[in-house]
């Protein structure tokens, strides 16, 4: 029996050297996400979310731009929890940042580079992936390529900044070197205790891929400061229609 | 102790038009300008003066001397415009060099000497290269820009005066050499005064008495009891480095070496009286005479070599070598005091956190303009495109907290646009409204929620603004202008989406 822990403990640490050689080291202490994911904690690999890589976002319309554009203001609040900041890097500029309170980003820890010709822009994404006092860098990019994606992440994997790339309505989707694939969509609200209105928001989270962990794709909102998943069947049923249309 | 350097060009004028037209060498030709009715005069060429032709003479009577004499018309404003160009030519020497009007320059040499190697290879050097670009030019060096003038245009053949020695240089001068007026040289000659040595040793009171107080204004300056001042053209940088090179440089590592030196050489200067870099310009001298400049900026005060060479080394693509540069001139026009400062800045644990994000924001900066990056504080307004102000600095925290009580767009519209509706009853949410040809049933709506102009700074209808979902569950800010009137129906906006 002695020989089985052994072992078993054996292979937890050869997975997680593996990992870490494939650029997903484990967390340091300080740098550890909070447990504000819920339920898509699990599809990491050990549990943890990937900081220090590359997440790539995929989306096709507003809606799911502007779906993303929460998501990721949460991821980053859930990165840079009290004392970080974050880069904000995109060539035309929707986001309104008083909004971003709403998912736990506080406005003033976000600098906003707009970017005016689009060779500076993956240059100044990297740049800013470079900078380890930096907690995140969203990057709003339309078109990357494989190389291109490589170079930033193996910044990410220098220097332990979380990359979040948005993807605003890539031509092709074609694969690149980031550790995840996200696709964000919003999905219908309901009214607290069946007030009318509209409630919190909601969103289909499909994680596309994600290296060494389990793909799926969740019904979550957005309440109080952290995602909460939903199981209404309606709400499923209308997640599933959406994904067939 | 002042070392200065003038420089005379005898033909200034005549030198240039022979230069802009090279047909005019060697034929005798003279400037002329109208003076109280008759055309007079005012530079004569080498050929022409051979032929007796002086300044000051009526171009009548130069005529009669030499028919095929060719009279250009003389601009008065040139000589200045020149000497201006030449100053700036000349501040490769040295930093400090101003005009000396009608025909020279004066240079503070001090302590700029060596890099050339000694005195006279400064003063041949200068002289070399101007005579090679075409310019009649003679220079002297002296310890008083008095001496140094007298010498250029009256000495013999000394051209340097040695320190203190400015008494034995002037002796054999004519007394024209101390820039008196017209009238106590006429005195002077009357009493048999040709060289400054017959008077120099007499009595002050005596020569007070005779000439007035100029006279010795001017032979105090010359002699150094008095002191002279000159306007430089360019006021000197307290914070200035220079580099001049031996070969000319054309290569892009070799205008890094340049800059990395000269960022030693300032940022140990600065660290020792502990300020900071805000502003620096490296100014680039070709050897042909262009200069090429650019310039940084810096978000805090700095006075890392390693992150301003970072910002420099993003312009060197800019830079043009041409044919070479000469000298390399490092300045930093505005300074900061370093401080404890930015310690503070966001309450983070480490003050070199701080300075990292300032430092990529600098390189940001460096290379796409000032204007792209922002960070912004919440302000007192609900009007949605007033409600964030920009922050002026990296230190700036918000006076107010962020308001979340009411719903807003995580995405927002740089302009509303119009959308058409189907709105059942007046002051209900829309059923269904027509964007970019797609046509969204609203199934759940918030609203209204009323946003009036502030009239003090905006005069215009008042919005209401209603949160409106989708049967697909896309989420929209859109909001009616104005109120709804027997005769107009009012119009309606999309403003943002909600994530």
């Amino acid at each position: 029996m002695e020989t089985a822990t052994d072992k078993n403990e054996l292979i937890t640490r050869l997975r997680a050297e593996i990992l870490s050689l494939q650029g997903m080291r484990v967390a340091s202490h300080h740098k550890q996400m909070g447990t504000g994911l819920g339920p898509i904690q699990d599809a990491f690999p050990q549990g943890a979310f990937p900081v220090g890589a590359m997440h790539e976002f995929i989306s096709t319309d507003q809606g799911q731009s502007a779906a993303t554009s929460g998501f990721m203001a949460a991821l980053a609040g859930f990165l840079m929890k009290q004392d970080g900041i974050c880069l904000w890097v995109g060539m035309q500029r929707t986001v309104f940042p008083p909004a971003l309170s709403f998912f736990g980003l506080a406005p003033e820890r976000v600098i906003f580079i707009d970017v005016k010709k689009e060779r500076d822009l993956l240059w100044m994404i990297e740049e800013g992936l470079r900078c380890q006092a930096l907690s995140a860098v969203v990057g709003q990019v339309q078109e990357i390529g494989l190389t291109a994606s490589r170079r930033l992440q193996l910044a990410c994997e220098q220097s332990r900044v979380t990359g979040l790339l948005h993807r605003i309505n890539p031509r092709s989707m074609n694969p690149v070197a980031a550790v995840c694939r996200w696709q964000i969509s919003p999905l219908p609200t309901e009214g607290q205790n069946e007030l009318p209105g509209v409630g919190h928001p909601r969103w289909n989270v499909q994680l596309l891929k994600i290296r060494n962990g389990q793909p799926g794709s969740w019904q979550v909102e957005w309440q109080n400061q952290n995602l909460k998943s939903i199981i209404t069947q309606d709400s499923q049923d209308k997640g599933e229609l959406l994904q067939v249309g | 102790m002042a070392r200065y350097v003038s420089i005379w060009f005898p033909h200034l004028t005549t030198d240039r038009l022979v230069l802009k037209r090279p047909e005019l060498a060697g034929t005798p030709f003279v400037l002329a300008a109208p003076s109280r009715g008759r055309v007079v005069v005012k530079a004569a060429s080498a050929q022409a003066r051979g032929c007796g032709i002086m300044e000051g003479m009526v171009v009548a009577d130069a005529r009669a001397v030499l028919p095929s004499l060719e009279v250009i018309e003389d601009d008065a404003e040139l000589a200045e415009k020149l000497l201006n160009a030449l100053a700036k030519w000349t501040l490769r020497y040295t930093p400090l060099a101003g005009i000396d009007l009608d025909d020279g320059l004066i240079l503070d040499a001090t302590g700029c000497t060596h890099l050339w190697g000694g005195e006279m290879a400064y003063l041949k050097d200068i002289v070399a290269r101007l005579k090679g670009s075409g310019y009649d030019a003679r220079a002297a060096m002296a310890d008083t820009i008095a001496t140094a003038w007298a010498v250029c245009r009256y000495g013999k053949s000394e051209r340097i005066v040695a320190p203190g020695a400015q008494l034995d240089a002037l002796q054999a001068l004519p007394p024209m050499a101390l820039r008196l007026e017209q009238i106590t040289i006429e005195k002077m000659y009357k009493l048999g005064f040709y060289q400054i040595k017959s008077f120099v040793y007499i009595a002050p009171s005596v020569l007070r008495r005779r000439f007035g107080q100029a006279l010795l204004d001017r032979l105090g300056q010359a002699l150094g009891h008095v002191h002279e001042a000159f306007e430089p053209i360019q006021p000197p940088e307290p914070f200035t480095e220079r580099l001049p090179c031996l070969e000319p440089i054309r290569t892009a590592p070799g205008i890094e070496i340049a800059m990395q030196k000269l960022l030693e050489m300032l940022c140990s200067r600065l660290a020792k009286e502990g300020q900071g870099v805000r502003k620096a310009v490296l100014k680039c001298y070709r050897i042909d005479g262009e200069m090429q400049q650019v310039e940084i900026g810096t978000s805090f005060a700095s006075c890392s070599a390693g992150h301003l060479f970072k910002l420099f080394e993003l312009k060197i693509p800019t830079i043009e070598p041409a044919l070479g540069i000469e000298l390399f001139v490092l300045e930093a026009p505005i300074v900061e005091p370093l401080g404890e400062q930015q310690d503070q800045l966001f309450n983070l644990g480490a003050a070199n956190k701080w300075v990292e994000i300032a430092e990529l924001l600098d390189r940001l900066v460096a290379r796409a303009g000032p204007d792209i990056s922002h960070r912004y504080l919440p302000a007192q307004h609900y009007w949605p495109e007033r409600c964030t102000i920009e922050a002026a600095t990296l230190k700036e925290q918000p006076q107010t907290p962020w308001r979340i009580d009411r719903p807003r767009p995580v995405h927002l519209l740089p302009e509303p646009q119009r959308v058409e509706v189907s709105a059942p009853v007046p002051d209900y949410p829309p059923m269904l409204f027509r964007y970019q040809g797609e046509v969204h049933k609203i199934k759940r709506a918030d609203g209204p929620e009323r946003i009036e102009q502030e009239w003090w700074i905006q005069e215009g209808l008042h919005r209401d603004y209603y949160t409106v979902e989708d049967e697909a569950g896309a989420r929209f800010w859109i909001f009616r202008l104005g109120h709804y009137q027997d005769d107009n129906k009012p119009e309606w906006f999309i403003h943002g989406y909600f994530a």
